[in-house]
């Protein structure tokens, strides 16, 4: 038992971490453009892709930087030539920019790398056991995906509050409304955050990819939880999307790891009920409802707090 | 009498800042009565404080007796008080004819009928067609509410907000924006179409209160300073002091 | 703009001949729903009218939400698929029973089936529009898909619940055994769903939904709950995409979880969108035109859905409109009698405009198929993916294609500036 919450604490932290790089830039470019990104996962599956690709070609180390500045770049072109050209035609026309930007890029995918899983592996200097926790080891790769989440955490706080273009991110998040006053120089403004909030999501993508299966659902699966993340932690609210982030990495890594069931809890059920919804309830395993918790969690946010656990604003 | 519109002792904060202070007014039935005050004296905020668009932090509003602060907009509309926007705001995509039924049809009791035609309904028929001829955009029925000029979707404000037949009608800055002669008509539109009913407005062009209001009340940073009959804030040395004599001579 | 006045008369005859052209229109679809499989009667094409016709309805009432009401919605086959299971259900507990109910009954109880689900969900989903809405209906999406597999005595897992189409009362001596009288079955409840929903546009609520659409915080301040407009059109949307749902299960014969799923929900949206959701019409035209392209181009390319994201995107981006949207702007052009100046344009820009969409093809395929894959037939003539003369085609042919095209699609805009200068004078136009 301890043993399990050792290590799924430590998976749980991770998965959290990874979905706050995600649900990061989700949020910053939500509150300065009020664009809800769709495609925002596919930028981490082509992140996932691109740093395949490379490290095939030139290794992993090299492929680390410049698969996320890559898809950065791919985000750039997205803002500049598509969202910037739609946005005359209201939210809702930039929402569905990026659903079909995000089920072009699916495709295109599938069309390159196939529908199967790659074989997008661990780098031979960091595929080995970092420690054993009783008699689980505990890999290295997985130890070096939570520094490096950690560190551009840390990077992503310093800029925030140091920079220049950090000041105006702050801003625009408590002042929506006040985004349209930043001057002139306001899309390239813009265009940078989108770059830097796709290449973080690429970022995720690389290092997640050899630890995660590298596949061309894999965006169709984690989009979804990305929105849970950010409306449960209060859209518009970076505390809120990191808090939401690791709640849900815990809560879906435990999920998992658990394998109990109202029936090996209380009993069996008396067989000559039949079968019936009753006795499905009865006989699942949290294992086998953790793809569904997140989602319960967003109907439970809206029912009793419509505006995130720290978000401020209804919409 | 009951005052059709009375606001006692109600104050709006946002945050810390105090917008709105011992806010306290009274409208008698049938009156014109003007609001005005300098720039960000909380004019727009007593509006939609009184509309139901934003909820009072403390005090209390009534409409013809009845409390309405804490109501949502359309339960304090459905009570009989109806308000134009400072920035137009109208049903962009829909015609002018369209725009004005949809003010007529909850007024003649159809709500939200899913089993009536509303091309068949005569009084919603007969009352839009002549609240059009009252704005004078009989021609431009057909048209999409977002393709008519400046001044005409000014028109279409006040229509949209006397068509539902309200009691008390409030208008913010309706004539803001529009030349001499346009402003002229807007007044007499406003005169008449206003006939019988109570109505608040919030007006910057000065010629246009002292023209239409039988009591005007001046607010300061969020608080009434003075209220009374034209003549009266004329001669009120303290209105003049705080606002008028830059305004008006 | 005074010259627009139309003379009272006159008015009184265009609204006449209106009404008359009005309902001409519904009885030549009626019509043609009779016709079709008599001209075309191949079980190939009758399948494919059995799908385009559910496809109808399905966009039709997505459109309630979209194009009436203004709410976007990423989770609308949750209704549609429980619609489906609910028929599913209903026609096996009827034949167990011999109750004496026909199968042209049942697709009523997919809409309930629709309409019960948004009734229980859609006080908490339609709080709020725009954004938030989406991302709910689309987290309601996911929850009840993936909940579909875990009830599985009600879902039947991933392989559905089967049921037989055949096993209820016969109607008239018909079964419902052979497709055709299917189709029928299918093309009774298009034209009933179709002038249903229509006529929910001309009722006060209907309007209100508009109203609702363009400015719901002006629709609070003429009487109406805007959070009540949007969960009447959550209601009736739900009810016909369960119609829908109901009619594909007795298509198919058996309802499973992909019904409930993104894939389908996602269909929906592009079908309507692409089609035009400021018509009533336009989602007709996108659910033939998405139907009829899944149908064929699946058999000719393995990544049809990829030319659909393209569609979309470049629908969304450069005629938000979709189909019925371009084609109604030409309407006050006819009316006016300046299309013709504008054709011309049009003519010289299909060229490059085509040669631009075949570019994009060969680059497509020839990605596709570079790792082993046919022959590209493209126009009857072959492509070998892996030879440099198609990439160089490809390039040439996009590259060229757009800088030409560009400056014909300008031609079009100036040609399109001054047929609508003339219509606008001529009072056609506002």
């Amino acid at each position: 038992m301890a043993e399990l919450i050792v290590i799924s604490t430590l998976n749980g932290v991770l998965f959290g971490m990874l979905l706050f790089l995600l649900s990061s830039g989700l949020t910053v470019i939500f509150s300065m453009m009020g664009v809800l990104n769709f495609a925002h996962a596919s930028f981490y599956m082509l992140g996932a892709f691109f740093g395949f690709q490379l490290t095939r070609w030139i290794g992993f180390w090299p492929a680390l930087v410049i698969a996320p500045l890559l898809v950065g770049v791919v985000g750039m072109g997205v803002e500049r030539y598509g969202l910037r050209n739609t946005h005359k035609h209201g939210h809702v026309a930039e929402l569905l920019l990026t659903f079909g930007l995000a089920f072009a890029i699916e495709e295109i995918v599938s069309m390159i790398w196939g529908k199967s899983p790659v074989d997008y592996r661990v780098p031979a200097a960091l595929d080995f056991p970092a420690f054993t926790v009783f008699s689980t080891n505990y890999p290295a790769y997985k130890i070096f995906m939570l520094v490096v989440s950690v560190v551009i955490f840390i990077a992503l706080l310093v800029t925030l509050k140091r920079t220049r273009v950090g000041l105006i991110v702050q801003a625009a998040l408590t002042h929506p409304s006040m985004v349209g006053h930043l001057g002139h120089n306001v899309g390239r403004v813009f265009m940078l955050v989108f770059g830097v909030g796709s290449a973080l999501a690429g970022l995720a993508g690389v290092i997640a990819g050899p630890s995660l299966v590298t596949q061309s659902d894999m965006a169709a699966l984690l989009g979804p939880i990305l929105f849970v993340v950010i409306v449960f932690g209060g859209l518009g609210s970076l505390p809120g999307a990191f808090i939401a982030s690791l709640l849900i990495g815990l809560i879906q890594t435990f999920a998992v790891a658990l394998n109990g069931s109202l029936a090996s809890v209380f009993g069996p059920l008396d067989p000559s009920l039949g079968a019936s919804p009753l006795t499905d309830i009865w006989n699942v395993t949290i294992a086998q409802i953790a793809p569904i918790l997140p989602y319960l969690l967003l109907v439970l946010v809206l029912i009793f707090r419509p505006m995130g656990l720290l978000g401020t604003r209804e919409s | 009498m009951t005052a059709a519109i009375q606001v006692n002792a109600v104050e709006k904060s946002f945050g810390n800042v105090a917008i709105i202070r011992d806010l306290n007014l009274s409208v008698a039935k049938g009156e014109r009565h003007a609001i005005i005050g300098p720039n960000g004296a909380g004019k727009s905020t007593t509006f939609n404080l009184i509309s139901g668009h934003i909820k009072p932090t403390s005090g209390e509003i009534r409409l013809n007796g009845e409390v309405t602060s804490g109501l949502r907009p359309f339960e304090i509309n459905r009570r009989g008080l109806s308000r134009s926007f400072q920035v137009t705001n109208v049903f962009a995509r829909m015609t002018v004819w369209e725009n004005v039924r949809c003010a007529v049809l909850w007024a003649t009791g159809h709500r939200y009928a899913f089993w009536k035609n509303v091309d068949n309904l005569p009084e919603v028929k007969q009352r839009t067609a002549q609240i059009l001829d009252d704005i004078h955009l009989s021609h431009r029925r057909d048209v999409p509410a977002g393709l008519l000029t400046y001044a005409e979707q000014r028109e279409l404000e006040i229509g949209i907000t006397i068509a539902g037949g309200a009691s008390v009608i409030m208008l913010d800055e309706p004539t803001a924006g529009m030349s001499h002669a346009e402003t002229e008509r807007a007044v007499a539109l406003i005169r008449r179409l206003t006939e019988g009913r109570t109505l608040v407005i919030v007006e910057h062009d000065m010629s246009v209160v002292f023209g239409l209001a039988d009591r005007i009340s001046v607010l300061v940073y969020g608080h009434i300073i003075a209220s009374g009959t034209p003549e009266e804030i004329r001669g009120n040395p303290k209105v003049k002091e705080a606002y008028l004599g830059e305004e008006v001579d | 703009m005074t010259n627009a006045v139309t003379p009272a008369p006159a008015m009184a005859k265009e609204e006449s001949s209106s009404a008359l052209s009005f309902y001409g229109i519904w009885l030549v679809a009626a019509a043609a729903l009779v016709v079709l499989p008599l001209i075309f009667s191949s079980g190939g094409s009758l399948t494919s009218f059995s799908l385009i016709g559910i496809a109808i309805i399905f966009a039709l009432s997505y459109n309630i939400l979209l194009g009436q009401t203004g709410l976007l919605s990423f989770g609308h086959a949750v209704q549609y698929g429980l619609g489906g299971f609910l028929a599913v259900h209903a026609m096996n507990a009827v034949a167990s029973h011999n109750w004496p109910i026909p199968l042209p009954v049942i697709p009523l109880m997919g809409g309930i089936g629709g309409m019960a689900f948004a009734l229980l969900v859609g006080w908490v989903m339609t709080k709020r529009a725009g954004t938030v809405f989406a991302m709910i209906s689309l987290g309601i999406g996911e929850l009840v898909a993936s909940s579909s597999l875990i009830l599985r005595s009600v879902f039947g897992g991933e392989s559905g619940i089967t049921t037989d189409r055949t096993a209820l009362m016969p109607l008239f001596g018909w079964t419902f055994g052979p497709q055709i009288q299917v189709y029928y079955l299918i093309a009774f409840w298009v034209m009933v769903s179709a002038i249903a929903m229509y006529a929910l546009t001309r009722t006060p609520l209907g309007r209100i939904c508009n109203a609702v659409r363009d400015n719901p915080e002006r629709v609070e301040f003429i009487g109406y709950d805007p959070h009540v407009v949007r969960y009447l059109a959550y209601m009736f949307a739900g009810f016909f995409a369960g119609i829908a749902g109901g009619l594909t299960a007795i298509n198919f014969e058996i309802a499973n979880s992909a019904y409930l799923g993104a894939t389908q929900s996602g269909l929906v949206l592009f079908s309507a969108f692409i089609g035009g959701t400021a018509y009533f019409f336009g989602p007709i035209l996108g659910a033939i035109l998405v139907t009829y392209l899944q149908l064929g181009l699946t058999n000719v390319t393995s990544v049809w859905q990829l030319y659909f994201g393209i569609i979309f995107i470049a629908i969304v981006m450069y005629a938000p409109g979709g189909i019925a949207g371009i084609l109604m702007k030409h309407r006050p052009l006819i009316r006016a009698g300046t299309l013709r100046s504008v054709i011309p344009s049009y003519l010289v820009a299909a060229i490059p405009t085509l040669a631009l969409a075949l570019g994009i093809i060969l680059t497509i395929e020839t990605v596709a198929r570079f790792s082993g894959g046919d022959v590209i037939n493209l126009l009857g003539i072959p492509f070998v993916a892996t030879a440099p003369t198609t990439w160089a085609a490809a390039a040439v042919l996009v590259v060229g294609g757009f800088l030409v095209a560009r400056i014909t699609w300008r031609r079009i805009a100036e040609a399109w500036d001054r047929a609508a200068t003339v219509a606008r004078d001529r009072g056609y136009l506002a």
